[in-house]
C-alpha cells in the first residue's frame, strides 16, 4: 500500500516578509490590473443569510506598537453552523457565503471584516462548540503562520462550555480569544491580536 | 469496535513537527524578536474547523495570472530580467497529490527591488514588474508559472545583510490548519547560507527542502531556464490503525 504512511516532511514555514501585501492583497497595496479584485476582500453576497457583523482590531507588537505589514485571514462557518463545502474545481458558481476572507491590516495595524455571525460547529463527541471564527496571521518577523481563534462575548453560556476556551486554565488569557460587542446598525466584534505581551493572544499549534 | 486494517480513510491531520519549523524566536532576525509569541502553543485534536478550508474553483483566475512577466505589462512589453519558468508538485506528507488548491507567488524584480510604497532600496523599479501571480494546482498536484529572476537585495537587520534571490509562496492546501508561507531558493546560489532569515530553519535538510532545482529537460529553448519546486503541506494520517467504534 502506497501514500497512506508519511514519507515526506512538510516544507519548512518562512516568514512572510514585509511585503506580503503585493503577493495577498495587491490591489490594497495599488498594484492594480493583475487581479480584478484580491482573493478574500469581500466575503458577502446578497444570498449570504445571517446577522450581518463587523469583526474587527489590531495586530500589536510585543511593545504595543501595530504590525502594519500583516495579513490577517479568517475561516468560519455560516449562519447555520456549515462551513462552505467542496466546488467542483472548475465551477463557476459563488457560494451563498465563501466563509473566507483575507484582510492586509492598515498603517495602524487594524484589520476589518465584513461578515456574518457564524453558527455553533460539532466539536469532539458531537457536542457543539461555541461560535467561533478561525483567525491566520502573517507578517514580517512572523516565521510561522500564528492560528488562533475568535469568539463573541455575547455568547456567554456557549463560550463557558466550549472545549478549547476551557483548555486555557488562566481566565485572563481566555479573554484574549473573546471579542468585545460593540451596538450598531451593524454590531461591530472587536478583537486586538497580542503578538507578545502582558495581554499575548492564546495561539495555537492544532 | 472493529478493528479496520483496510479502509485507510482519511483521519487526524499529523501534527506540525515544530522542531522542523523555524521557532517563533530567532534574534538574529531581529524582527523576530518583538513579535515572537512567548507563551506555550495550545495544542487539542482539530475539529472541522480546523480541517475543512476555502476552496478555490480555476474560473477565480485570470488567463495572465501565472505570467509574471506579462501579467503588469503597461505597453505590451515583457518584464526585464533573465525569463524562468517556476512548476512544481504540491504534495502532503504522505506523498499524495494536493489538486485544485491556490499557490500565490510573489517576488523582488530582476533588480532586487519591489513594488512597494515602503521599499527604498536603489535598484530601479521595472515598469512592467508587478512582482505578483497565482495558480490552481491541476488533478495531479502541479503548478506552473513564468517570471524573471528575481535579483538578491539589502535589507536593514544586520550592518550588511543580503537575501539571496528568492520567491515567497503562499499555499492553502484543503484544511485551513494546511495553510503555509515559506520561499523558494534557486540551486547553487552560494547567499542562500549567509542569509539570517534562511538561518531561522533548524535543520540543513529543511533548508535544502526550500532549494528549487534546475531543470535542464523543462527548459523551453531559446527562451527560459525551467526550476522545480515541490511543496509538501501536512498529511492526514489513516485511519487503519484506528479502533472505530462501530457505527461511528
Amino acid at each position: 500500500m502506497s501514500n497512506i504512511f508519511p514519507t515526506l516532511r512538510e516544507s519548512p514555514s518562512q516568514t512572510a516578509g514585509p511585503y506580503v501585501h503585493i503577493g495577498l492583497t495587491p490591489n490594497f497595496l495599488g498594484i492594480e490590473g493583475v487581479y480584478v479584485e484580491d482573493a478574500g476582500a469581500s466575503m458577502l453576497t446578497p444570498d449570504t443569510k445571517g446577522e450581518r457583523i463587523t469583526i474587527t482590531g489590531r495586530v500589536l507588537d510585543g511593545s504595543g506598537a501595530p504590525v502594519a505589514d500583516a495579513v490577517v485571514e479568517l475561516w468560519q462557518a455560516d449562519a447555520d453552523g456549515s462551513y462552505a463545502g467542496a466546488r467542483g474545481p472548475h465551477s463557476n458558481t459563488q457560494p451563498a457565503f465563501s466563509g473566507w476572507g483575507r484582510k492586509p491590516v492598515d498603517s495602524e495595524g487594524t484589520f476589518v471584516f465584513e461578515t456574518i455571525k457564524p453558527g455553533p460547529v460539532p466539536g469532539p463527541l458531537g457536542k457543539p462548540q461555541a461560535p467561533h471564527a478561525q483567525l491566520w496571521i502573517v507578517a514580517r518577523g512572523i516565521n510561522i503562520g500564528l492560528q488562533t481563534r475568535l469568539y463573541f462575548a455575547d455568547e456567554t453560556t456557549a463560550n463557558a462550555d466550549d472545549f478549547v476556551l476551557n483548555k486555557i486554565a488562566d481566565p485572563r488569557r481566555r479573554e484574549t480569544l473573546i471579542a468585545r460587542r460593540e451596538e450598531g446598525a451593524v454590531p461591530r466584534y472587536v478583537l486586538d491580536i497580542h503578538l507578545q505581551g502582558d495581554h499575548e493572544t492564546v495561539f495555537f499549534d492544532v | 469496535m472493529s478493528n479496520s486494517i483496510h479502509s485507510g480513510g482519511e483521519g487526524e491531520l499529523y501534527s506540525r513537527d515544530r522542531a522542523w519549523h523555524p521557532p517563533a524566536f530567532t534574534p538574529d532576525y531581529k524582527t523576530s524578536i518583538l513579535r515572537s509569541p512567548r507563551h506555550a502553543l495550545l495544542s487539542f485534536r482539530p475539529t472541522v474547523s480546523e480541517l475543512t478550508g476555502p476552496v478555490f474553483g480555476d474560473s477565480a483566475l485570470g488567463p495572465l495570472d501565472n505570467d509574471l512577466i506579462r501579467n503588469f505589462s503597461q505597453d505590451g512589453a515583457d518584464a526585464i530580467g533573465q525569463r524562468l519558468i517556476v512548476y512544481g508538485q504540491v504534495l502532503d506528507e504522505n506523498a499524495r497529490p494536493v489538486p485544485h488548491t491556490l499557490v500565490e507567488f510573489w517576488q523582488a524584480n530582476a533588480g532586487g527591488r519591489y513594488r512597494h510604497k515602503r521599499e527604498s532600496y536603489l535598484a530601479p523599479l521595472d515598469p512592467n514588474f508587478g512582482g505578483c501571480g497565482r495558480a490552481i494546482t491541476d488533478e495531479s498536484g502541479y503548478y506552473h508559472f513564468r517570471t524573471i529572476r528575481p535579483g538578491a537585495y539589502p535589507w536593514p537587520n544586520g550592518g550588511n545583510d543580503w537575501r539571496p534571490a528568492h520567491i515567497h509562496f503562499s499555499v492553502f492546501g484543503h484544511s485551513f490548519a494546511q495553510r503555509l508561507i515559506t520561499q523558494m531558493y534557486f540551486e547553487g546560489d552560494p547567499m542562500i547560507w549567509q542569509c539570517p532569515i534562511v538561518g531561522t530553519i533548524p535543520d540543513k535538510a529543511g533548508i535544502e527542502q526550500l532549494i528549487a532545482r534546475l531543470d535542464r529537460r523543462n527548459t523551453v529553448p531559446m527562451d527560459a531556464l525551467a526550476y522545480r519546486f515541490d511543496i509538501v503541506l501536512r498529511g492526514r494520517r489513516s485511519t487503519i490503525f484506528e479502533n472505530k467504534r462501530e457505527g461511528n
